[in-house]
C-alpha cells in the first residue's frame, strides 16, 4: 500500500493546517502538491513566471518542508511557479535553498526540467515525431523559435526518475497535473489504473470532498485500486463527489490520455466504505505509444487599456453606437499619425454591464444603470499601444452622441487613464512528441542544500 | 418552458486546457435528468455558443445525472480575443436557456 498526502490543490491556494498536520500523523509515503496549470492564461508560460506572490508561495513552501521534514518522506511539487518553465523551477528552488537555511534543514532536492529547446522540437517536427492534437493551432519551425518558452508535460517515469535520485524535496518543472501523485504508486507495483484515476481524482486537493476549502486528502494506492479519504475537519468524500470529478477540466469524462498510455473510468466501481471515505476499484490502465503533451507561449503583440464609466442614461442606453463611433473615427486617425496600417493594430471596445463577458453570443436584454467602457488597444509594439490609447483619450473623455448638443464629460476613474500592459502571450501548441525515452526531452539536476 | 438553470442543481463551464471548453450541467436528480437530455437539443447549444455541432461532444451520464458538452473553444483561451481566461462565465447561457 503507498499513501499519498495532498495538501491543497496547487500550491498558494492556501488549506486546513489542522488536516495537514493530521495527514503528517497519519504516516504518509509521499507528500505530493501541484503548483500550476494553463488555467490562467498563456502570460505566465510566456514569461516563465508564477501568478502566485512570492511570499505566499514561501510561507505555504515552508509548512510543507516542515512537514516533510516531520513525516520524513519525500515532497514533490509538479508544474512549480504556475507554469513549470525552466524559471519557475528555478525560482523556487531558490525559495527552497532560503528556507532549508532558515530552517536547518539538510536537504537533497532534485530539479526536473520540462524545457524544450526550439530547435529539438523542429527536428522532432520535421522527423514526424510531433502531432497535432484536436483543436491544434497551426503549428511549423517558425512556430517553435518564436515561442518564448515551450515545456513538455512530464508523467510518471520523469517524477520516479527524481524521486529515485534519493531526494527529499523534487522541484518539477510541466508535469501532467496528475503523474506527481501516481509516479510513486506505479513504481511499488500498485495497480495502474487505480494509481492514475486516484491521481486525477486528487489533483485538485479536497475539490472531489463535499468541502473543498479544506483542502488536504490523502490517497491510499493498492493492488486493485484506491481509498480516498479527506483530512479537513467537516469534508466528505461520497461516491458522488469522487465519480464526478472526472467530469472537471475534462473533455471526455472517461477517458484521461497520459503519457505512455490512456486511463479508461468506463466500468469503474465507486463504493462509501462509511460517510467520509470512498474506495474505487475497476479503472483500467491502457498502455498506448510514449507520447508527452507540449505547450508552447509567444507574443502576440503588446496592449494598452482604458477603463471610462457612462453613468448619464441616454449615454448608457446608446454606449454600443457611441463607443463603435469614437473606434471607427480613431483607428483613422491612428493611422494617419503612427504610420500602421488598419491590419496591423485593434480597437476594442468592451462593455462593461453590457456584453463585455460573452460579447456576441451575448442573450440578455436589460438596460444597466451604468456601463464601463473598456478600451483595448493591441498594436506591434508597447509604444504604438500606448499611442493609440492617448489618441483615444480626449474622445471617451467629450465624445457626443450628436452634433447639437452641449460637450459631455465622462468618468475616468484613473490618472493616467490609459494603462499598458506589456507583451500580450498566446497559447500556439497543443501537440503531442513521441519519445522513445522518457527522460530523454528532460533533465534532472541533484544539489545538496542547507545545513543541518 | 423553464429556465434550465431554475430546474438543475448547478451549470458550470470551465476550460479543459486552453483549446477547449466543457461545461457540465448537474441535474440533481433522476427526473430532472431524463428531462433534460430529451429536451436539450444538441443543435440549439452549438448555436448557443457560436460553433458547428460537428465538433460538440455530449456525454449523458445517467450515473451522474449529469449532462456534459465539450467543445473546441471559440476563442483560445488568453487571446486578445478572449473575455473570460477560465472560461468561467459560459455556464450562463445553458442556464438562462429556456427548455421544455
Amino acid at each position: 500500500m503507498v499513501r499519498v498526502l495532498i495538501p491543497t490543490g496547487a500550491l498558494g491556494l492556501a488549506y486546513d493546517r489542522a488536516a495537514l498536520a493530521r495527514g503528517v500523523a497519519n504516516r504518509p509515503d509521499i507528500i505530493a502538491v501541484d503548483g500550476g496549470s494553463t488555467d490562467s492564461g498563456p502570460s505566465y508560460l510566456g514569461r516563465g513566471v508564477s501568478k502566485y506572490s512570492r511570499s505566499t508561495t514561501r510561507a505555504e513552501w515552508r509548512d510543507l518542508m516542515l512537514a516533510r521534514a516531520e513525516a520524513g518522506v519525500p515532497l514533490v511539487i509538479g508544474t512549480a511557479g504556475t507554469c513549470g518553465a525552466d524559471s519557475a523551477v528555478d525560482w523556487l528552488y531558490e525559495i527552497t535553498c532560503e528556507l532549508a537555511a532558515e530552517l536547518g534543514q539538510k536537504l537533497r532536492v532534485a530539479r526536473l526540467y520540462s524545457g524544450q529547446s526550439p530547435d529539438a522540437v523542429a527536428d522532432a517536427m520535421a522527423a514526424g515525431r510531433v502531432k497535432p492534437l484536436s483543436g491544434a493551432p497551426g503549428a511549423d519551425a517558425e512556430t517553435l523559435r518564436s515561442c518564448a518558452n515551450i515545456v513538455a508535460l512530464a508523467g510518471a517515469e520523469q517524477i520516479r526518475a527524481a524521486i529515485d535520485t534519493g531526494a527529499d524535496i523534487v522541484i518539477a518543472g510541466r508535469t501532467t497535473d496528475t503523474a506527481i501523485i501516481a509516479a510513486l504508486p506505479i513504481a511499488r507495483n500498485c495497480d495502474a489504473g487505480g494509481a492514475w484515476h486516484g491521481a486525477k481524482v486528487g489533483e485538485c486537493g479536497a475539490l472531489a470532498t463535499t468541502n473543498p476549502a479544506s483542502g488536504v486528502i490523502q490517497i491510499d494506492f493498492d493492488e486493485t485500486g484506491f481509498t480516498l479519504e479527506p483530512l479537513g475537519g467537516i469534508a466528505r468524500a461520497t461516491p458522488y463527489t469522487v465519480s464526478a470529478h472526472m467530469l472537471y477540466e475534462n473533455t471526455d469524462p472517461f477517458i484521461l490520455y497520459e503519457p505512455g498510455g490512456h486511463l479508461d473510468v468506463t466500468g469503474s466501481r465507486y463504493v462509501a466504505l462509511d460517510d467520509r471515505r470512498v474506495r474505487v476499484e475497476g479503472s483500467v490502465w491502457v498502455p498506448g505509444p510514449y507520447t508527452v503533451k507540449l505547450e508552447g507561449a509567444r507574443i502576440a503583440g503588446y496592449q494598452a487599456v482604458s477603463l471610462t464609466l457612462l453613468r448619464d442614461r441616454r449615454y448608457v442606453e446608446n454606449a454600443r453606437t457611441w463607443a463603435e463611433d469614437i473606434a471607427a473615427r480613431c483607428r483613422k486617425v491612428a493611422v494617419e499619425r503612427t504610420g500602421l496600417t488598419e491590419a496591423d493594430f485593434t480597437i476594442e471596445m468592451r462593455l462593461v454591464g453590457q456584453d463585455a463577458t460573452l460579447g456576441p453570443l451575448e442573450t440578455g436584454r436589460t438596460v444597466p444603470t451604468e456601463v464601463g467602457v473598456l478600451a483595448i488597444v493591441t498594436a506591434p509594439t508597447e509604444p504604438q499601444a500606448v499611442e493609440i490609447a492617448k489618441i483615444l483619450n480626449p474622445y471617451l473623455l467629450h465624445h457626443a452622441l450628436t452634433e447639437e448638443e452641449p460637450m459631455p464629460t465622462f468618468a475616468f476613474p484613473f490618472s493616467p487613464a490609459e494603462m499598458s500592459r506589456g507583451a500580450i502571450y498566446e497559447f500556439c501548441l497543443h501537440h503531442v512528441m513521441t519519445l522513445d525515452n522518457p527522460m530523454s526531452a528532460f533533465r534532472l539536476e541533484v544539489s545538496e542544500v542547507g545545513h543541518g | 418552458m423553464a429556465e434550465l438553470g431554475a430546474i438543475v442543481q448547478k451549470v458550470r463551464s470551465k476550460n479543459a486546457g486552453p483549446f477547449w471548453l466543457t461545461v457540465d450541467i448537474f441535474c440533481g436528480s433522476a427526473e430532472v435528468f431524463a428531462r433534460v437530455v430529451s429536451a436539450l437539443d444538441t443543435a440549439r447549444v452549438a448555436a448557443l455558443y457560436g460553433v458547428s455541432g460537428a465538433d460538440i461532444r455530449r456525454f449523458d451520464i445517467a450515473d451522474l445525472s449529469v449532462v456534459k458538452f465539450s467543445f473546441p473553444r471559440p476563442t483560445v483561451q488568453g487571446t486578445a480575443a478572449d473575455r473570460d481566461m477560465h472560461g468561467a462565465a459560459w455556464a450562463v447561457l445553458l442556464e438562462e436557456m429556456e427548455i421544455a
